[in-house]
């Protein structure tokens, strides 16, 4: 076992946004649980002690958090890669280049489609006006951009437009992710759900930009969880490079895992962080592989996609220990193709 | 090939870790351990130097350094987003 790269820092759960994708619980930490400053900066330093070289600054909307910019100058005086994972609401150029100084050497931009009317449906508020000026503000910093774009059904047929949106932004590299169903997107997951010619049409529209833009911009395909034959090799295996702490100081092997209701996650606050990474039920539970069952134990592919994605297994076979049934060989896979069969359009829930 | 000077993509760089007493590069898409030649082939990546120029640096610390190697090595940095895609001037 050996010491995670990367920590996932949610600070909050509050955003701006209701998107109905959100990937974060159905019942989000309230302001009054959140950590305190001193806590945060506690979990830092524990953090940087344990191995963890890479802080992502994420939520939620980290920039609702006031004590963000002290916390940036923590994680990066102790040596930490510090990025920031933001809607850009709120981000002026003042704070920007204020982050900056502190430690921020890069920025994840989310934007929800490639036209303002569009965007503004699926974020639920008056956002896409900011993206620009957010996306400058980091240009102007000198940092490199990531913008990313989560991608469903209801924004699937602007693949082309939004990669040129991200150029536009001037984008060092684009992230097309394809939604991916925990937490509040779960729910919406009939609504979100791509058709299979929606794929189809987008792939070879990523495949030209990824020549066109070769060596400007660099475009990232996430492909769709589902739709897929294979799972994908979820966190690289459970507690093995990266871990999360949300809001309330909740300490998890993944964002998602707080799903799995039969094991108990510590708390950040109340057990030393190396102890909860080597030593807690939680972060051994699906560790190496003598958890795993038929067909992953016995699968060629054990040690390349770890059986996929626990969470995902728990949340739609009743058991973390079973083959993630994306997997065409998971006894549970009809309950997958029984979720990409064609539908009609529906409403979005939308996050709230 | 031979024009090929690599270099660092904005938001990477060289550093080094005191917990795993080890030279890493930090990058907006993650983290790389490096041993000491991969360390010393990133040093080298300053857009300026091409790679011949690299692998006679390299030959000149260390013994046996191959030149295809430090191409697949550089090659691999870029596949995983750490130096700019090969150029040729």
């Amino acid at each position: 076992m050996t010491a995670p790269l990367g920590m996932l820092a949610e600070l909050t759960h509050r955003c701006p946004l209701h998107c109905p994708y959100c990937s974060n619980p159905l019942e989000l930490v309230h302001r009054d649980r959140e950590l305190t400053t001193d806590q945060w900066r506690s979990i830092l330093t524990q953090a940087r002690a344990l191995g963890v070289l890479q802080v992502h600054m994420s939520g939620g909307e980290p920039l609702a958090r006031r004590d963000l910019p002290e916390l940036v100058s923590h994680a990066s005086g102790l040596g930490c890669y510090v990025n920031l994972v933001t809607s850009g609401l709120g981000l002026t150029e003042a704070r920007m280049a204020d982050l900056a100084v502190r430690g921020i050497e890069h920025v994840q931009l989310s934007i929800q489609a490639a036209d303002p009317e569009r965007a503004d449906i699926i974020a639920g508020t008056r956002a896409a006006k900011h993206k620009r000026a957010a996306a400058a503000a980091v240009r102007s910093a000198g940092l490199p951009l990531t913008v990313n774009a989560v991608l469903h059904r209801r924004n699937h047929d602007q693949v082309a437009a939004i990669i040129d949106l991200a150029e536009e932004l001037g984008a060092d590299r684009l992230e097309l992710a394809n939604t991916q169903f925990y937490g509040w997107a779960l729910r919406n997951r009939a609504a979100l759900m791509p058709t299979r010619a929606q794929l189809d049409a987008a792939e070879p529209v990523v495949r030209a930009a990824r020549q066109r833009l070769a060596g400007r911009m660099e475009v990232i395909y996430v492909l769709a969880d589902y739709q897929d034959r294979l799972p994908k090799p979820c966190m690289h295996g459970w507690g093995a490079r990266q871990l999360t702490v949300a809001p309330d100081g909740t300490v998890l092997p993944c964002p998602s895992a707080h799903v799995i209701t039969t094991l108990t996650f510590d708390n950040a606050c109340e057990r030393p962080l190396a102890e909860i990474w080597y030593d807690s039920p939680s972060f051994n539970a699906y560790r190496g592989e003598d958890w795993m069952r038929d067909p992953c134990r016995s699968c060629s592919r054990r040690g390349i996609d770890f059986g996929g994605c626990r969470c995902q297994a728990f949340l739609l076979t009743g058991a973390a220990e079973n083959t993630d049934p994306v997997c065409a060989l998971s006894p549970n896979h009809d309950v997958v193709l029984r979720a990409v069969a064609p539908t009609e359009d529906l409403p979005f829930v939308m996050r709230r | 090939m031979s024009e090929w000077a690599p270099r660092l993509r904005r938001g990477a760089r060289l550093g080094f870790d005191p917990v795993r007493r080890a030279p890493v590069v930090l990058h907006p898409e993650g983290v790389l351990l490096l041993n000491a030649t991969a360390e010393a082939v990133i040093a080298a990546c300053d857009g300026v130097a091409t790679v011949p120029d690299i692998v006679a640096r390299l030959d000149e610390r260390y013994a046996g350094v191959r030149a295809e190697d430090v191409l697949t090595l550089l090659r691999g940095l870029v596949a995983r987003g750490v130096l700019h895609p090969e150029e040729t001037r």
